[in-house]
């Protein structure tokens, strides 16, 4: 399946790579792992022998300065796969390497040191300090590293304004609205300037309209910092939005990665199907994806140009609804390819159609 | 012939019942029965319970219940020197600091003191009605001449309820951070606190003189420290998960985490515990006072002896109005806390 999928963009280095990780919690995780890796699954595992599968046999790469988005329905193991990541919670079997070091062999000074200064994390429901003030929880990360009390407030400072709370440095956390609180546990992630960042449902306690805005302030963030960035969410909008790499996770083990539109385009998997057809593809979808690579000669009956990142909505916006257009696709500029209505069109037909009840995945 | 006797008869005992047989004393039923030519046959329906003194009858091997009570005392005195060389020094820096704080209290002029007592309160509670309130119950009883008891009370339930944070407060720690500690701990906490508050005394009695004032200093504290234990045991535990999960996703050292979120975060808590400690030092004070333990109690105690209502009737009152004074400090105190980290 997709377990043995490698990141396919050479110009990106991975920052963090997954190596067959399992997770078995109980009594006797060994004894479930043996039996794990002799296909017993995680329903069997439970009744069978009382040990809860966790994780199965994950392989993630993570390109550096990318945002990779971990997705899965609630018990798809998700939240638990972040935790490994900086090992609040500990594997049962493979390998987690940061930069190349296997974080598995380091001692506990060496992961302090790993999580005071390389990852920052950003929990769903905010985990601020609440006896403390703002400007002491965003400065939190480097006050644990025993820093410059006037250079923690600094950078503190300029976090806090950057994520829009100019202002509100002194009040604390239960004062401000949720938000403004998770504004607060981006600002402190930042301030720790750990290059890789975490993010546990960051977003997914927060009501629609501040969701989008915390996305576009996210993405935004990122035009300029190029962190490493692992997100955790249940929402496909949001992983579609946000996502260079997608994950998703069903039960545990990775049943489909890659690039966004691929995974929107090519499901492998009913279970996968069944989630992007519920999702607004005109939305989604980006004329790069579907167009036709531009050979020879520039096509002389088009309507106009489309950037390639633009979305086929916007297409079908320019288009006035004709489905006889056609346009010419660039990319900064210079076209690289060509895109019709018709194509527009059929890449809005999903797979299957959802009423066809592939729910029972 | 008593009741057991066909027991020992048929097991075959009989041989080492008659070996030990000597003649003790006798009780009065066993006088009278013999005075009446030897005890009647007992029916089914009277068949006295096997306990020891009745199996005792029949018997002799067999020890009466006042032995087994007389063999815990012996027990105990034969344990009692080799303990004491071991807690009377360690126990000795108690009795200084109840004299201390005693003589101290008592010898501070009583315009200063009190005022000092309402700056301390304004301190800790910010609160002018409490304040007015303890400056009231102060020069009432000071009007009525119970201003010495009522401060040499307070100061034996100050160096107690420091000792009992300073102690209690670290263990509670312990318990919170180790699930054997709590299970080891808790039966002790539980015993501490249902045991009759007189049962503590007797086995001080027979440690320490009745002169010395660590006797009663041990057991306010032994009564007092528990819920402060308890409650500081319960705060950490209740701390946010997700709290402590962002700590540790920061790198917090347990000792960063330990004094910058477990212990703020639990401090409401804490002080909810002081506050029992509190009350629970001033119900045991004046129980001490049958142990030499001066103040309030001392008078209660003579209202009872020499059965003057009076005097009994207006230190009780004196003792309620201390019990308000230090629940409404310290619950104002609480409040002030509660009101800087709600959330």
């Amino acid at each position: 399946m997709a377990s043995d999928y490698t990141l396919n963009k050479a110009s990106v280095p991975a920052k963090v790579v997954i190596k067959d990780l399992y997770k078995i919690f109980g009594t006797n995780p060994k004894m479930g792992l043996q039996h794990v890796r002799n296909g017993v699954n995680k329903t069997d595992l439970l009744d069978q022998y009382g040990q809860v599968l966790g994780l199965r046999d994950i392989n993630v790469e993570m390109g550096e300065g990318q945002i990779t988005v971990i997705m899965g329905l609630s018990g798809s193991g998700k939240s638990t796969l972040i935790r490994h990541l900086n090992r609040l919670i500990e594997p049962t079997a493979g390998e987690i390497l940061v930069d190349g070091v296997d974080v598995m062999s380091y001692s506990k000074s060496q992961l302090r040191e790993l999580r005071q200064s390389q990852m920052s994390m950003v929990f769903q429901k905010f985990a601020l300090l609440p006896h403390r003030s703002v400007l002491v929880n965003a400065g939190m990360a480097m006050r644990i590293r025993g820093e410059e009390e006037d250079a923690i407030n600094a950078e503190a400072y300029k976090w806090l304004e950057r994520v829009g709370l100019k202002g509100v440095e002194n009040q604390y956390p239960h004062q401000l609205s949720g938000g403004m609180q998770q504004r607060v546990g981006i600002a402190r992630a930042l301030t720790s300037n750990a290059p890789i960042m975490l993010m546990d449902e960051a977003f997914s306690a927060l009501d629609p309209l501040i969701r989008t805005d915390m996305q576009n302030l996210l993405l935004e963030l990122q035009k300029d910092l190029h962190k490493t960035i692992v997100f955790i969410t249940h929402d496909l909008d949001e992983a579609l939005k946000i996502a260079d790499h997608l994950v998703i996770l069903k039960d545990g083990h990775t049943v489909q990665q890659g690039e966004p539109q691929d995974i929107l385009l090519n499901p492998c998997d009913p279970y996968i199907e069944d989630f992007v057809g519920d999702i607004n593809r005109a939305r989604v979808l980006r004329a790069r994806s579907i167009m036709l690579p531009l050979s020879g000669e520039l096509p002389s009956d088009t309507q106009g140009q489309v950037d390639h990142d633009d979305t086929l909505e916007s297409i079908i916006a320019r288009s006035g609804g004709d489905i006889s257009h056609g346009f010419i696709v660039t990319k900064e500029g210079t076209p690289v390819g060509t895109i019709d209505m018709t194509a527009v069109l059929k890449a809005l037909v999903p797979r299957i159609s959802t009423d066809t009840g592939v729910r029972n995945y | 012939m008593a009741a057991y006797d066909w027991f020992f008869d048929t097991v075959g005992l009989r041989e080492w019942c008659n070996a030990t047989k000597s003649e003790g004393t006798m009780s009065m039923a066993d006088l009278l029965a013999k005075a009446n030519g030897g005890a009647a046959e007992t029916s089914w329906w009277e068949v006295p319970f096997p306990s020891l003194d009745t199996l005792n009858k029949s018997c002799e091997a067999v020890i009466r219940t006042r032995d087994f009570t007389a063999s815990i005392e012996q027990a105990f005195l034969g344990v009692k020197d080799k303990m004491k060389v071991v807690l009377d020094p360690l126990t000795q820096p108690l009795s200084w600091m109840l004299d201390g704080a005693l003589s101290l209290f008592v010898g501070t002029p009583w315009w200063l003191l009190i005022a000092l007592m309402l700056m301390l309160t304004y301190y800790a509670s910010r609160n002018v009605l409490v304040t007015i309130f303890v400056a009231f119950s102060f020069f009432l009883l000071a009007f009525i001449d119970h201003y010495t008891y009522a401060v040499q009370t307070l100061s034996i339930i100050f160096v107690c309820t420091i000792l009992s944070v300073l102690m209690g407060v670290p263990i509670g720690i312990a318990m919170s951070k180790s699930n054997t500690f709590q299970r080891f701990t808790i039966p002790i906490l539980d015993m501490l606190q249902t045991l009759p508050s007189f049962v503590y005394l007797i086995p001080l009695i027979f440690l320490f003189s009745v002169t010395e004032s660590k006797l009663y200093g041990i057991a306010i504290i032994m009564y007092a420290i528990v819920p402060v234990v308890r409650l500081t045991d319960l705060g950490i535990r209740l701390v946010d998960k997700d709290v402590i999960e962002a700590a540790n996703a920061f790198g917090m050292t347990s000792r960063q985490k330990l004094f910058g979120v477990e212990i703020p975060l639990a401090l409401p808590n804490i002080m909810a515990g002081i506050n029992q400690t509190i009350m629970m030092a001033l119900a045991m004070v004046v129980i001490a006072s049958l142990v030499s333990a001066p103040g309030l109690g001392t008078l209660v105690l003579r209202g009872i002896r020499n059965l003057e209502l009076g005097v009994g009737l207006v230190s009780g009152f004196a003792i309620v109005l201390l019990a308000v004074v230090l629940d409404r400090v310290s619950k104002a105190s609480l409040a002030r806390i509660n009101a800087a980290q709600s959330h």
